[in-house]
């Protein structure tokens, strides 16, 4: 391409320069005229994702130094841009009804892009921190734009004051390991921390367990989850959906990238951790959930609850595992934007409509979305012949895989079986609440609530794809197995 | 070394000590002068570190121009004391849940290097066979700045323009 040097970075310097175009054209844009912004963005988003596949297919595996073109990156790239497109797609009908900034939430919404991008690809730590915090003030803003909502504005300053003691955390925990190995870069860490066999070092441990805290934050494990729901809720929903599968996509790949490749001489000390934090994290987010009546912060929960269990792949650390994340990143954003998506297609400018009550006989009012929205949420409980099934599947038996190598613990209670246990009882119990929604929209009759708006058929057509994605990951999972698989043995 | 030692501690303490004064100070105007006093105590740290251009930027753009615009803002603000009683519920910074959201996190902090303490074995061991590179020079500091950490560099750039951008939004007047 243009050189060698600049390919690593192409998918990112596309999404922002549309970022930047999007910028310009609302500076250029007169009072009242109106203008696809949404289209630039679209673009962008396009560009990012052909950029991606070529880099895939030439197998340049070239950097920058900081940044790896490498096919683990480039993977979760391909799912940011899948996010951001159907992102962009719901966000019309939102920011027409709420009256948002048009040209300064795409661009900000691209710039949160750009840093979960740079996350997925960033090879030194010093980059995935400016990642992270680019990624994380963007989404900050994203949350607040609903500026005459007070609910909006209290999430964004909660997430806000967490995010930054999160950031914190994360940045003291990069301070501990350079001052112990002497460098930022991950794969000159792992080397260092395998030569010096430094596991019995207080330092290097105190940088792990910072390190672990600061992406819990970001990813709402327990108990670090506390701003999830609240966050979730304030949201616009189609934002919530965004950071539900982007934030998320984006943190647990930087996460499994240091951890299964900067840290992983370390695997015994950590893995202990991670696994009570696994544990804690499905336990939860399955329980509370269960008690919601916004449907909005139930699926918050359920999010949590997911975090869970892509951290069991993360624990099993095996072929098997790693592979099996990138496909539950895969197959839980494209669920997820459904999900969202529809709740945010139902809300009005007065009422965000997400009670649990206000889905009572949407089949007889919305059969299209009533309908849709039963896929999304048999896939989030992990039924068949949905991607969620296969998902969960290919998790838990990763851990199971690596438990019967040994590779993890198997004494005590915090072995791998144990961890499946938990898991799949807690999809047992998170299918009452997706089947209580099901259950309100096909047997309930609806009350005298004032009928949700109608769909533009631009959003209905994104929540079909999603759906077609949902089904055929579920039908037909080899193909993107094999290019996770493929992916995760670039870097591993 | 023991001279090291000491000021390491003297001026650990000042900057601990500041950082507590902001936060437990009702006025202000006190909080942000306590905060300028640990920002003197830090960058007495970094001369410690050998890092002295480091000291001063802090000195110069922390402790001088940032405080002092957060001293005209806290002033033409005319923000009033801190008073218990004016802390409604629902203000999203109700004070008893802020102050049970730092305990938490104190608590947290103790937890892990209660855990990191456990879990090693060799504490006062060597921490890093070869000492890391010294970058402490004007002139080193710019040299790897646009080399090596040229591309950290441009990415901050990125996250500024979204941080002002969303400034922008956040701040402005409602047009309606």
């Amino acid at each position: 391409m243009i050189s060698g040097q600049l390919d690593a970075v192409i998918p990112m310097l596309c999404v922002t320069l549309a970022g930047l175009v999007v910028l310009l054209a609302e500076a250029f844009r007169g009072r009242d005229e109106r203008m696809p912004i949404g289209g630039l963005a679209i673009i962008g988003l396009l560009g990012a994702g052909a950029a991606t596949m070529l880099l895939w297919d030439s197998g340049a595996e070239d950097s920058f130094g900081v940044v790896s073109a490498d096919k683990f990156g480039l993977f979760v790239n391909l799912i940011l841009v899948v996010v951001g497109l159907l992102t962009v797609i719901f966000s019309s009908q939102t920011i027409e009804r709420d009256k948002l900034p048009a040209g300064e939430y795409y661009a900000v919404m691209l710039f949160a892009i750009v840093g979960m991008m740079l996350m997925g690809q960033a090879t030194d730590l010093l980059v995935i921190f400016l990642a992270l915090e680019t990624m994380s003030i963007a989404v900050y803003i994203l949350t607040g734009m609903r500026r005459d909502q007070q609910q909006s504005t209290e999430a964004a300053f909660k997430y806000f004051l967490l995010g930054a003691f999160a950031s914190s955390f994360f940045l003291y925990g990069i301070a501990f390991l350079y001052g112990v190995t002497g460098t930022t870069n991950i794969d000159a860490m792992s080397t260092k921390i395998a030569a010096q066999a430094m596991s019995a070092n207080p330092m290097i441990l105190l940088g792990v367990g910072l390190l672990i805290v600061g992406f819990a934050f970001k990813i709402a494990a327990v108990p670090f989850h506390m701003w999830s729901p609240d966050a979730y809720e304030g949201a616009p929903t189609v934002v919530t959906g965004f950071m539900s599968t982007g934030v998320k996509a984006a943190a647990v790949a930087a996460f499994v990238r240091v951890f299964l490749k900067g840290l992983d001489p370390l695997i015994l000390d950590w893995a202990p951790v991670l696994w009570w934090i696994a544990a804690a994290t499905m336990i939860v987010g399955t329980v509370v959930g269960v008690a919601q009546t916004s449907v909005k912060r139930m699926l918050a929960y359920s999010s949590i609850a997911h975090g869970g269990y892509i951290l069991a792949g993360l624990i099993a650390g095996n072929e098997a595992g790693k592979a099996a994340i990138l496909f539950y990143l895969a197959a839980y954003a494209l669920t997820n934007m459904g999900a969202f998506g529809v709740i945010a297609l139902l809300g009005t400018r007065e009422r965000a409509n997400d009670d649990l009550r206000d889905y009572a006989g949407l089949w007889h009012s919305h059969p299209g979305l009533a309908t849709l929205m039963t896929f999304f949420l048999l896939s989030l409980g992990g039924f068949p012949p949905t991607a969620g099934f296969v998902a969960k599947w290919y998790v838990f038996s990763a851990v199971i895989g690596a438990t019967e190598t040994g590779s993890i613990d198997t004494a005590a209670a915090t072995g791998g079986y144990t961890l499946a246990i938990i898991g799949l009882l807690s999809s047992v119990v998170s299918v009452f609440f997706y089947l209580r929604i099901v259950v309100m929209m096909y047997m309930t009759d609806r009350d005298a609530r004032p009928v949700p708006p109608p769909v533009p058929a631009i959003a209905m057509a994104g929540l079909i794809i999603s759906l077609i994605g949902v089904l055929y990951l579920g039908v037909l999972p080899t193909r993107l197995i094999d290019f996770a698989q493929a992916s995760i043995s670039t870097i591993f | 070394m023991a001279t090291d030692a000491l000021l390491f501690y003297a001026f650990a303490g000042v900057t601990v000590i500041g950082a507590l004064l902001v936060v437990s100070q009702k006025n202000p105007v006190y909080s942000v002068l306590s905060l300028i006093g640990a920002f003197f105590g830090l960058a007495g740290l970094y001369v410690g570190l050998e890092a002295p251009f480091v000291a001063v930027v802090q000195i110069i753009i922390y402790a001088g121009a940032i405080m002092v615009l957060f001293l005209f803002v806290v002033m033409l603000l005319n923000v009033p004391r801190e008073d218990a009683a004016e802390w409604d519920r629902s203000h999203p910074l109700y004070r008893p849940m802020a102050v049970r959201i730092g305990a938490a996190m104190a608590v947290l902090l103790a937890l892990e290097l209660g855990w990191a303490l456990s879990r090693a074995t060799d504490i006062g061991g060597a921490v890093n066979a070869e000492p890391n590179e010294r970058i402490s020079s004007v002139a080193e500091l710019g040299e790897v700045l646009f080399t090596r950490y040229m591309f950290a560099f441009e990415v901050t750039s990125i996250l500024i323009i979204a941080a002002m951008v969303g400034a922008v939004v956040l701040a402005r007047k409602r047009q309606e």
